[in-house]
């Protein structure tokens, strides 16, 4: 029902729906307020027995009320499971239903469960459904997910935008109660930068929701003139709305803003975005959660936190009902009493577990009294209970517990840190410096009343500014209640039903103490095999309770049974907030080429080699296949001259006079005789032994190199590189940076590619004075490039290169010049088919485990000097036999070989006891008409001429082959140097 | 986990890549013993305390960094370039 | 003689524009990595005075009327703008004109659309005039400055088009927050 007062904006009436049904609420009311001022109190179905539940918390801890928010329509249409009612704001059009029930919330077939509930205890998976054992994946499993169980997915991509982001500050204040604001202010007031997060829509924390006056006014009304002042200083940073979940090392902090869950219309906002705050020193102010007292049926709708109903009563104004119980074993009871009262609501018994209990003015007082059970099929409508031996039994649609409050100790356990026990509070307390550079205050470090938590938020905001070097002021405390928090530990009332202790999952003390029985009696133990604490709310509701009733089931104390601890997050995080930015291409930032515009005018492919993308092949109208593509292509290269963007490849600027020295170290051969003018083929290994890299190094100038590398090792070569210079080598003056990205850099390949340069260059390039490797600087159109005549198509061919802004330009040119040459542009398919021809290889080869040795270059590891992979390359088992890169070629030219495919001997099993080696890369030779492949077959060097069967299992080839060396086309390099 | 690397101050975890133990720096002479080589390129301790490892400021300065930490506390006790300057 | 005409990497890809936030073609004319031989630092340093630089330290960047000076790693500096020749052999001299597109992001809340991007603290109090930084824009190598009208970031040349995309998104995203 809807009551007067409260902190809601009566002005602005927001029309939502649940389940279809339509209701009215006002701003500042969330789903649960504005349902249950909507008379609604069955708000959801629980997760096992799917017992009907009602709200039964004001905060982000809510365990029952549940429910799914649809958003959009038609293809568009969204749908988020397991939103907690109680942090939904109510916008206009909202649209929520319930979770886990059919065919609806009143009426739900799957409430067969709780008469079935002898069978479903805890661990029952493990007993029930165990025989026959083949039925536990096809049938048990299935039909157990679907019958338990919360909200569902769409199933669709969520297209809406979410975003990652950073902030940095002195002093992160997490919670902005009464604690949270005082320490806030007086590290503000200081000087410090300050953060101060708040997952309520509003700060104020329980000022918001207790009748209470701080310096002489309401809370709600000093918290808003405290935070008029924050707001106004500049160095202070207000985040409401904002859960922050998780602490990590060095001050790093998560925290989850719901952006636009509140907005009909978000207009390009974020629905949420996940911050990683930085801050030098945090204060917790995260306040306390109550916790109830389990007793038979203590799950109704109707049954509910004490101080829940009072933050229904006095801030959102609604209540679940007219006539109210209580249950507590702290003095929180009377405040309830005294708020309901105010409400013009009935208490009709505040019952109160400890027998010394004072009579209560305003409502008949039960001391020493034990609710025993309640009844009410989708909602209380009696509480039964014991006083001083005798049954009673009292109408009532309203049942307020209070178990007393557990400190929000969750962010000092993110780092190991274990709560410590208090038998004063009944409570645990968060360990002191659990977390480096983080404090707590206020009722997360047990001090309960309002001036305490003023009080210490006041010490540990000023503490934390001073420890940065700030001067902080004393402050002015103003006047607030500072009741005691008056206690005595009460958990469960013992009987023969069930008393719920985790809501979320349906846990039962039954369960608890089963656990206990069957020895798994450890904490940790108990939690999984109960599943107690492992809902959405991680037990926030349930856990010191569940415990203790563990406690007394072993008869250990509370202090010696131990917690279970707390990770990250505090709250639930949607994935789609921790992967904000990373979708689609989000992950990878894409690397274009100078000539990718004119390659997709084209109509090429692209595949992707790292970030980067080139053309796979140059489509022509009437080509079926892009084998079609690639052949024609390969053709251009081996008659006439084709054209193909090489910039990819890492390129590796290095000067010094020790730069020659430098290149022997990391290269397996020799580069300080290179000469000016030259470029030589360079083997890099890694320190183990193995093959890193490989590319050509040409010598620019005395003491000036360029060094290529792969496309996909630039990175990991350059990393080497520093690592050898800085840590290994730091006695040598050399000087290296990438220049990958400054030049746009083409391969000119064929037998007509000097004709085609020469049409080009501003002076021409002579034959035999530019031979086969070397390099040299060219004019192209008065613009200053290089050019290497270096070749990995085995053809005469150039590599020119010239600054990247002329890339477009002079890629279009040759393109179009080798065209009215009978040749043109060629892709990476055709690239392929070029060097698998002439035995050159790629990554596919040096795939990390194979050896210069392997490869056919082991004396290309020079004997004069150290190299970084000397040593271990000559370590056993890196000589001796090994397999060998060789060529294979299908007996039946015709026959497809696949790679990953592997080799065996002829007449032998293929199986893995007989495999002799793999293949590594395979293409259709146009040149020579047949497949080809390249791969290592135990030693094979020595096994050239004779055959093997290469049988792949996955796409069903067994084909003959004829080892071949490597090089299957021009084997002598006569063309190269033509 | 932040790092303070000596040049550009404390940075986030992710813009490091992790290469491993300290050892790759006392790398053996080029004919030092084969045991010599094995311990230097495949044997590692694992100590619960602390350790130093080497870490690469790959979307930063570039700089190869030393980093002494405790794998108990996640503590980082201090970094310094493996060429130079320290800090903490 | 027929001439290369050249091409952007920015071409049609920037202003962006979203809130009174702008991303504008900030690219130098011309960069060069400088990196000083062993003992050469002195030398560099004085060569570098009558442009009226000097050889920036770690996280700065150095403003003359010839160009900027900015740290881009241990030993390692980009002169901007400038020409190198008083450099030539006492630091190794690369040219890395074409290598990088200059972005300026300008407009209040410049920092909180980065905040987005890049995982450092990029207020004015922290990072004011004379910073710069070497840090990551997404995942994107950068060099990043503050600039008299906003922040400026270097970047790939290869990586525009996804670097503007992702400002871009960050942009409108602080854009569409700030909407009445």
């Amino acid at each position: 029902m809807r009551l007067s007062g409260g902190l809601l904006d009566r002005s602005s009436r927001v029309d939502f729906t649940f389940d279809g049904h339509a209701y009215q609420g006002f701003g500042g009311d969330t789903l649960a307020s504005a349902l249950m001022a909507g008379g609604v109190r069955l708000m959801g179905r629980s997760f096992k027995y799917h017992r009907p539940r009602g709200v039964m918390t004001a905060g982000s801890e809510e365990p029952n009320a549940l429910v799914q928010i649809d958003r959009g329509s038609g293809r568009a249409a969204q749908t988020t499971p397991n939103v907690r009612a109680t942090m939904q704001e109510i916008y206009p059009g909202l649209s929520a239903r319930s979770q886990n029930r059919f065919p609806s919330l009143a009426y739900d077939f799957a409430g067969i469960n709780d008469l079935l509930s002898p069978f479903l205890s805890a661990g029952f998976y493990y007993k029930t459904f165990m025989w026959p054992r083949g039925l536990w994946e096809k049938l048990y499993e299935p039909l157990i997910r679907r019958a338990a169980g919360l909200g569902a997915l769409s199933g669709r991509t969520d297209e809406d935008p979410y975003e990652k982001a950073w902030a940095f500050c002195d002093v992160l204040v997490i919670g902005a109660g009464p604690a949270g604001l005082a320490a806030a202010l007086a590290a503000g007031r200081a000087g410090a930068d300050v953060i101060l997060a708040d997952e309520d829509t509003r700060p104020g924390g329980r000022l918001l929701s207790e009748r209470l006056e701080v310096g002489g006014r309401s809370g709600a009304d000093w918290a808003a003139s405290t935070v008029a002042e924050l707001d106004a200083l500049p160095n202070v940073r207000i985040m409401t709305r904002t859960t922050v979940t998780g602490a990590y090392d060095g001050g790093t902090y998560g925290a989850l803003e719901r952006v636009a869950l509140h907005l009909a219309d978000p207009r390009g906002r974020p629905r949420e975005c996940f911050w990683r705050i930085v801050a030098k020193r945090a204060v917790l102010a995260a306040g306390a959660l109550e916790r109830p007292i389990a007793f038979a049926d203590n799950d109704r709708p109707g049954v509910m936190l004490a101080g829940a109903l009072r933050s229904y009563l006095n801030r959102y104004a609604a209540s679940p009902g007219a006539r109210a119980v209580i249950f507590a074993n702290n003095d929180g009871a009377r405040q309830t009493a005294a708020d309901l009262r105010a409400a013009g609501l009935e208490v009709t018994a505040l019952l109160d577990v400890r027998p010394d209990a004072a009579d209560d003015p305003g409502a008949p007082t039960f001391a020493g009294a034990q609710v025993t059970g309640t009844e009410g099929r989708h909602g209380l409508t009696k509480v039964r209970f014991r006083h001083q031996g005798r049954l009673h039994e009292v109408v009532a649609d309203v049942l307020a517990v209070s178990g007393g409050w557990n400190p929000s100790v969750h962010l000092t356990c993110h780092m190991g840190g274990r709560p410590v026990w208090d038998p004063a509070l009944a409570a645990f307390l968060p360990a002191p410096g659990a977390v480096p550079g983080l404090s707590v205050c206020g009722a997360a470090a047990g001090r309960f009343s309002t001036a305490a938590c003023l009080t210490d938020g006041a010490e540990k905001g000023a503490e934390a500014a001073q420890a940065l070097g700030f001067r902080p002021k004393a402050a002015e405390i103003p006047q607030a209640e500072d009741g005691a928090y008056a206690i005595r530990p009460f958990w469960l009332v013992e009987g023969k039903r069930r008393a719920w202790l985790d809501f979320a999952n349906d846990v039962t003390a039954k369960d608890v103490k089963l656990a206990a029985q069957e020895n798994f009696a450890s904490v940790e133990h108990m939690k999984r095999y109960t599943t107690q604490g492992m809902a959405p709310d991680q037990g926030k509701n349930s856990n010191v309770t569940a415990l203790a009733v563990l406690a007394d089931a072993t008869g250990r104390g509370i202090d010696a049974t131990g917690t279970t601890t707390f990770r990250p997050p505090y709250t639930p995080v949607s994935i789609a907030a921790l992967g904000a930015g990373a979708r689609a291409k989000g992950f990878a930032p894409e690397r274009f080429t100078t000539s990718h515009a004119a390659a997709a005018e084209r109509g090429a492919p692209m595949i992707e080699a790292g970030l980067w993308y080139r053309p796979s092949y140059f489509p022509r109208p009437g080509e079926a296949t892009w084998r079609a593509a690639c052949d024609r292509e390969v053709g251009y290269v081996r008659a006439a001259v084709g054209i193909c963007d090489v910039s990819t490849l890492g390129k590796i600027d290095i000067q010094g006079p020790d730069a020659g020295a430098f290149l022997d170290f990391v290269y397996a051969n020799t580069f300080s005789t290179l000469k000016p003018g030259r470029v030589r083929y360079g083997l890099m290994l890694r320190e183990d032994g193995h093959v890193m890299d490989d590319g050509t190094t040409a010598c620019l100038a005395e003491g000036h190199y360029l060094m290529t590398t792969t496309t996909a090792a630039a990175g990991a070569v350059m990393r080497h590189l520093e690592f050898v210079r800085q840590a290994l080598r730091p006695e040598l003056d050399v000087q290296f940076i990438s220049v990958t990205e400054q030049w746009a850099q083409f391969a000119v390949a064929g037998p007509k590619s000097r004709d085609l340069l020469n049409t080009l260059l501003d002076a021409p390039v002579d034959g035999t004075a530019f031979a086969f490797m070397a390099c040299g600087e060219i004019s192209v159109q008065g613009v200053a490039g290089r050019l290497f005549r270096i070749s990995f198509s085995g053809e005469h061919a150039y590599e020119i290169a010239v600054p990247a802004r002329y890339g477009n330009a002079l890629y279009r040119d040759l393109v179009a010049r080798a065209e009215a040459m009978g040749g043109g542009a060629y892709g990476m398919e055709a690239l392929n088919v070029l060097r698998i021809e002439k035995g050159l290889i790629t990554h596919a080869e040096i795939h990390g485990r194979v050896t210069a040795g392997d490869i056919g270059m082991g004396r290309m590891i020079s004997a004069k000097k150290d190299c970084i992979g000397k040593a271990a390359a000559q370590r056993p088992g890196l000589t001796g036999e090994r397999e060998q890169l060789v060529g294979l070629k299908p007996v039946q030219p015709k026959h497809e070989l696949g790679a990953g495919a592997h080799l065996f001997a002829p007449g032998t099993k293929a199986d893995r006891v007989n495999a002799q080696g793999y293949v590594t890369s395979v293409c259709w030779s146009p040149t020579l008409h047949t497949n080809l492949g390249l791969g290592f077959l135990l030693d094979g060097r020595a096994r050239i001429g004779k055959r093997v069967r290469l049988v792949d299992h996955l796409r069903g080839l067994d084909v003959l082959c004829e080892v071949t060396d490597p090089v299957f086309f021009d084997k002598e390099g006569g063309r190269a140097r033509a | 986990m932040r790092i303070t690397c000596p040049h550009c101050g404390a940075r986030d975890r992710r813009e490091f890549y992790y290469l491993g133990a300290e050892d790759y720096l006392h790398r053996p002479a080029e004919d030092a013993a084969p045991a010599a080589w094995d311990a230097y390129l495949h044997l590692r301790d694992n100590p619960a305390g602390a350790t130093r490892d080497l870490w690469y400021h790959e979307q930063g300065c570039g700089a190869w960094l030393l980093v002494t930490r405790n794998t108990v506390t996640h503590e980082i006790l201090g970094v310094r370039a493996v060429d130079g300057e320290a800090t903490e | 003689m027929p001439s290369l005409i050249t091409t952007s990497a920015l071409q049609g890809l920037v202003p962006v524009r979203h809130g009174a936030l702008a991303l504008t073609d900030a690219t130098p004319a011309r960069i060069t990595s400088v990196a000083p031989f062993k003992g050469r630092e002195a030398d560099v340093a004085q060569a570098l005075k009558p442009l009226g630089l000097r050889f920036a330290a770690p996280n700065q960047v150095v403003e003359a009327a010839a160009g900027r000076c900015v740290w881009t790693g241990p030993g390692q500096a980009f002169l901007i703008d400038a020409d190198p020749a008083p450099l030539t052999g006492l630091a190794a001299l690369t040219d890395q004109s074409d290598g990088w597109v200059g972005l300026r992001l300008s407009g209040p809340g410049a920092e909180d659309a980065l905040a987005r991007l890049i995982p450092i603290d990029l207020r004015p109090q922290v990072f004011g005039a004379g910073s710069a930084a070497r840090a990551p824009v997404g995942h994107m190598l950068s060099v990043v400055m503050r600039a008299p009208e906003g922040i400026e970031m270097l970047l790939f040349r290869s990586m525009a088009r996804a670097a503007v995309h992702e400002i871009g998104v960050a942009m409108a995203a602080l854009a569409a927050r700030q909407q009445a």
